[in-house]
């Protein structure tokens, strides 16, 4: 027995916590904020579960997806805050019109 | 445990004891220049006595040498940081709190 | 012995309620800029947690993009939002909630069942698992790398990396297609930042290069490496360097492209000789992981740079 039992259940704690903020945060920076915690939880799932090896070193598959993800999870990041930005220049607002209000 | 070794504890213990306040500072000081202050102290001497407990340890020149580097280089970073952080804030707000 | 293990599960369980409380925290706070910097103090946790999950590579590359790049970012957006709603910052940044309070309850009940099912499928799961390691290790000799996950990134999952190099840089197509960051005025940063910037940009460049070399026997490769420079660049952009127009029709467009292009010149190669796509001939191996390393690195620091950039499209289009 290690750590990797209580580090996955962390990330899923993490990633539930994202999931309930993305949902309720009318704001998007909060919402992209949102969304990278969610991934950091996944991340953390997917690595914590790669040291079910006992003694041995970890898995390096999971590994090396992660260091992809990081990179992908920070590219996709700066297009979504520059579409807020455009977002934000057309309407002044910060948020999305809400459709069902309308 | 070897002479070393009790060299090497009391020096990571008391690089311990500077981040503990510096960070008690951070979070009990009034306005951003004492809390800069406080945590330069957990920066600076916390983190150089850290890394002379892990210098005595270590068995080769090289790594001595890059534990060495890292330590100039945060000490660096820390003092450039805080001067620019302080500047902000004295352009932006002014002194906050006095006596 | 025990006293040990006992000190590493507190450790351990003190970092998994931190990492909660601190996600928690960044996700509430009324302020946005504090819950950027609790997000950033986030990362740093993460990095700390990469550690203890023996995945050292993990660890340099969080430090680099998740906490410091993404933050950066993030920072950048706030400010360029903040300058344009002076009168209105206020109201947008506390907390939301016109959201109907029947949502609120079904979240309420349904993301417990989430985490509830999600935690049992983990416990669930068989304490022992060797997953992939074991083939790893036994083609690690003929691979050209010892560090396992650099041979995974490059040689046995190398279609993975390449098509990560080409996803970054269709989001930095993108965003230059929106117009890139936009410009922002502030007072110049001043000479500290300048002497920091002119001293710290050859030790990022010295440290990247150091990664790459290191990452094929160690913890490091073109992603810790690529991460790096990119910080390196970012430092540039943030204390006001400017970029000759010749310089980014030419050069930064060479270097946006060189990685991905090595990688297809190589994959449609190797498809070519060997029969599949990127099955590196085994006495190149070693040195075509290097090649493509260093070139992905060049492409993966550059565009994470030109995330940055404010207006590109002006020198695009002065051409």
């Amino acid at each position: 027995m290690n750590n990797a039992f209580l580090f996955a259940l962390v990330g899923v704690g993490i990633f539930s916590l994202g999931l309930y903020a993305l949902i309720m945060h009318d704001h998007l920076l909060r919402k992209i904020l949102a969304v990278n915690i969610m991934g950091s939880g996944v991340f953390l799932v997917l690595v914590a579960l790669a040291k079910r090896t006992g003694d041995a070193l970890p898995d390096p598959v999971p590994h090396a997806m992660v260091l992809t993800g990081i990179v992908v999870a920070v590219s996709a990041t700066a297009l979504a805050l520059i579409l807020l930005l455009k977002v934000f220049a057309k309407s002044g607002q910060a948020t999305l019109p809400d459709r069902c209000k309308e | 445990m070897t002479l070393s070794e009790y060299i090497a504890a009391a020096l990571l213990v008391l690089g311990g004891f500077f981040f503990f306040a510096g960070t008690i500072g951070l979070l009990r000081f009034p306005d951003i220049y004492t809390r800069l202050h406080a945590i330069t102290k957990a920066d600076n001497v916390g983190l150089g006595l850290i890394i002379l407990g892990l210098a005595v340890q270590v068995e080769s020149w090289l790594v001595m040498g890059k534990l060495l580097l890292i330590w100039i280089l945060v000490l660096f970073a820390g003092a450039s940081v805080s001067h620019l952080i302080a500047r902000r804030a004295l352009q932006r707000e002014g002194r906050k709190w006095k006596q | 012995m025990e006293a040990i293990t006992l000190l590493k599960w507190t450790f351990d369980t003190v970092l998994g309620l931190g990492l909660l409380w601190l996600a928690w925290r960044a996700l509430t706070s009324t302020d946005l800029f504090q819950a950027i910097i609790l997000f950033v103090s986030f990362g740093l946790l993460m990095t700390l947690a990469w550690v203890r999950l023996d995945a050292p590579d993990i660890a340099l590359a969080e430090a680099a993009i998740g906490a410091g790049l993404t933050g950066a970012l993030l920072l950048s957006t706030l400010a360029r939002l903040q300058t344009a709603e002076v009168e209105n910052t206020l109201p947008q940044s506390v907390q939301p909630s016109s959201k109907p309070q029947l949502v609120h309850w079904l979240l309420i009940i349904i993301i417990p069942l989430l985490l509830a099912g999600l935690g049992y499928a983990i416990l669930d799961l068989p304490p022992y698992f060797e997953g992939l390691s074991g083939a790893v290790a036994a083609n690690l000799d003929a691979s050209g790398a010892n560090n396992p996950v650099t041979a995974v990134l490059l040689n046995f999952r190398g279609y993975d990396t390449m098509l990560e190099i080409i996803v970054l840089l269709m989001a930095l197509l993108g965003a230059w297609s929106l117009g890139g960051m936009p410009p922002y005025t502030d007072k110049p940063a001043g000479a500290v930042l300048d002497t920091f910037s002119r001293f710290l940009v050859p030790v990022f460049i010295l440290v990247g290069a150091y990664l790459l070399w290191i990452g094929t026997s160690a913890p490091g490769g073109a992603f810790q490496a690529g991460s790096v420079l990119g910080a390196a660049a970012v430092l540039l952009i943030l204390s006001d360097w400017r970029l000759r127009p010749t310089f980014i029709q030419r050069t930064l467009k060479l270097a946006l492209i060189s990685g991905s292009s090595a990688f297809i010149t190589i994959g449609l190669l190797t498809t070519l000789y060997e029969g599949q796509l990127l099955a590196y001939p085994a006495t190149y191996a070693g040195i075509l992981i290097l090649f493509l390393e260093s070139l992905a690195t060049i492409s993966i620091g550059v565009t994470l740079g030109a995330l940055f950039l404010r207006e590109p499209v002006k020198y695009m289009e002065s051409q």
